[in-house]
């Protein structure tokens, strides 16, 4: 399972939650990214670090099939969810989307009023409890709730940008999924929301296992127990460049003792 | 003067000087006389070009609007040689004609507009789709008409009945198809990428992303797409006139001929009657005053609805 480029798993109380098996993603014949082995720990925020195009939105977005929509796509290896490859051809991506959510990089709510942007999620999920109840919790947890509560029957978007992100979070949350994925969720937001979010992600983490993609590495040390460093290479007799896994360990041991040179040049600022 | 001499960045060589130059508008400048030619030009062309407009609606307004009076709603034309009578039968008979060509061409052309920006945005069926649809928006509307008077009319489909409300509204629908699978084709993809992914993401399957998310999104393009294109088809008269035939007598259902607006202007503005002469004038503007209401329709639903 382990590969040459990716640490053993750190700690003995971690269990992995999902586990990539030699993927290789392509966007039609460009590979975009290459042979990533990596084991996500359960209840814990892994970070994604890296340069511009070495593949970790798209790895991000194949952990839950978003990639599906995108065409010409294509996956090979393995995606291990649950005990399920989860690009097995029987297995349903509406399915799998509805276990592992997703907050996107600018925040996108529904033309809908604040309350039914959370209720549409969880309505289509089969969710017959208490929907009020719902939609306090879910806007409640992701800290929100206290700019949201007069005005749940307007639209998603007389909230603020950074108001706005919390709330698709919220609508994440909402679906009570075991893994929230988040591609750059921050990066269209000031420090102020940013740290929100942040606090909001700590909360979170106690239930919920976190995958967030980040150029921000100060960001990725405030919130992450584990990163994963990916980099780009130039491709043999190819015009593109292909990224891969550098390092995958502790967020305290990739940013103050990693292993290669290339991560260390990285996080330090030298390059990228 | 000493001070701004040496704060000014000397131009480089190949430029004129910028010495005594003033900043003052100048209006004998080239520059300037050409901006003011073409402004000129273009604003002589834009009115050109809106006048005919202008003289038609002001035409039949004052020729159609003064012979208004309620009997026109309630009355069927005169027999030539009389006097009065209205319009009646053909006010509802365009209606009956243009309900059911958007029975037809709506859900038609909404989920031709949805298949094409939805399901299948770039294959080759789906490129030869927007192809056709783009080659029959430019279809001449008579002979929109001549199709269905051969495959409809001609051929005694419905019943054994020739000429009906049933063809005429097929013929309007075959025109109006087009401009509603456009319509709704491009208002489909201006909805943003990013809401189909947040649908997705949590957990929604493409027919609820679909009806639920992206619809209501892009109903504001839709509807006004949609309004225009009745707007439009209200008032065609050449596929009519091989379909729908006319009727002197009030609608007789759906399968027999019908009166609509368009076709009796078209044969009593020729007639040597004035009775019938002033009725194809009260229809014009009749006609008119419908079309215009369904144009500030569509604005109005253009400018509503936004969240």
């Amino acid at each position: 399972m382990s590969s040459p480029v990716s640490a053993p798993a750190p700690t003995a109380t971690d269990t992995a939650c999902m586990s990539l098996e030699n993927v290789t993603i392509s966007y039609g014949s460009f590979e975009a990214v290459r042979n990533v082995h990596l084991e996500l720990p359960k209840a814990r925020v892994t970070a994604f670090i890296g340069p511009s195009g070495c593949g970790k939105s798209t790895v991000l977005r194949a952990l839950n099939r978003m990639n599906d929509l995108i065409p010409g796509c294509s996956l090979k290896g393995r995606v291990v969810f649950d005990g399920h490859d989860i690009y097995h051809p029987k297995v349903d991506p509406v399915e799998v989307r509805r276990r592992i959510g997703m907050v996107f990089q600018k925040p996108n709510p529904f033309p809908k009023t604040i309350y039914e942007n959370i209720a549409f999620g969880a309505r289509i999920n089969g969710y017959r409890g208490d929907m009020d109840e719902l939609v306090e919790r879910s806007l409640r947890k992701a800290a929100v709730w206290d700019e949201c509560k007069d005005k749940l029957q307007e639209s998603g978007f007389s909230l603020s940008g950074g108001q706005q992100q919390r709330l698709c979070i919220a609508r994440a949350i909402a679906t009570e999924p075991e893994v929230i994925l988040m591609d750059e969720p921050c990066s269209a937001l000031d420090p102020i929301s940013t740290l929100k979010i942040e606090e909001t992600m700590h909360e979170l983490k106690r239930n919920y296992t976190i995958i967030i993609v980040t150029h921000n590495m100060q960001q990725a040390v405030r919130v992450a127990d584990m990163t994963a460093f990916f980099n780009a290479e130039a491709v043999e007799g190819g015009s593109g460049k292909v990224g891969y896994l550098g390092e995958f360990a502790e967020t305290e041991v990739i940013f103050n003792s990693p292993v290669q040179q290339s991560t260390l040049d990285y996080v330090s600022g030298r390059f990228g | 003067m000493t001070r701004t001499q040496t704060l000014a960045p000397k131009p480089s060589q190949g430029f004129p000087s910028r010495e005594g130059k003033s900043m003052l508008f100048d209006p004998s400048l080239p520059r300037n006389r050409i901006n003011k030619l073409c402004t000129t030009v273009a604003g002589t062309f834009a009115t050109i070009a809106v006048l005919p407009l202008l003289l038609v609606l002001l035409y039949v307004l004052w020729n159609g609007g003064r012979l208004i009076s309620p009997q026109l709603f309630t009355q069927l034309p005169p027999a030539p040689g009389m006097e009065g009578g209205g319009i009646g039968n053909a006010i509802i008979g365009t209606i009956i004609v243009t309900a059911i060509a958007s029975l037809i061409a709506l859900p038609v052309g909404v989920g031709g507009g949805i298949y094409l920006s939805e399901y299948s945005r770039s294959g080759w069926f789906a490129q030869a789709v927007r192809f056709a649809n783009d080659v029959l928006a430019g279809v001449p509307s008579i002979i929109s008409g001549v199709f269905v008077y051969g495959l409809i009319v001609a051929t005694r489909l419905f019943f054994n009945q020739s000429y009906s409300a049933m063809a005429g509204g097929i013929a309007l629908a075959v025109l109006m198809l087009p401009t509603v699978i456009k319509t709704t084709d491009e208002g489909l993809k201006l909805v943003p990428q990013e809401l189909r992914w947040g649908s997705y993401g949590v957990g929604a399957s493409r027919f609820v992303t679909i009806t639920r998310v992206i619809l209501p999104a892009a109903f504001t393009p839709i509807a006004t797409g949609a309004v225009l294109a009745i707007a439009r088809a209200a008032g065609e008269t050449a596929p009519l006139i091989f379909t729908a035939l006319f009727s002197p007598f009030w609608p007789e259902g759906i399968f027999n001929p019908i009166a609509t607006m368009s076709v009796l202007i078209f044969n009593f503005a020729i007639m040597p009657y004035e009775a019938q002469n002033a009725l194809a004038w009260t229809a014009s503007f009749v006609l008119v005053v419908m079309i215009l209401g369904a144009n500030l329709l569509a604005r109005w639903i253009a400018r509503a609805a936004r969240p």
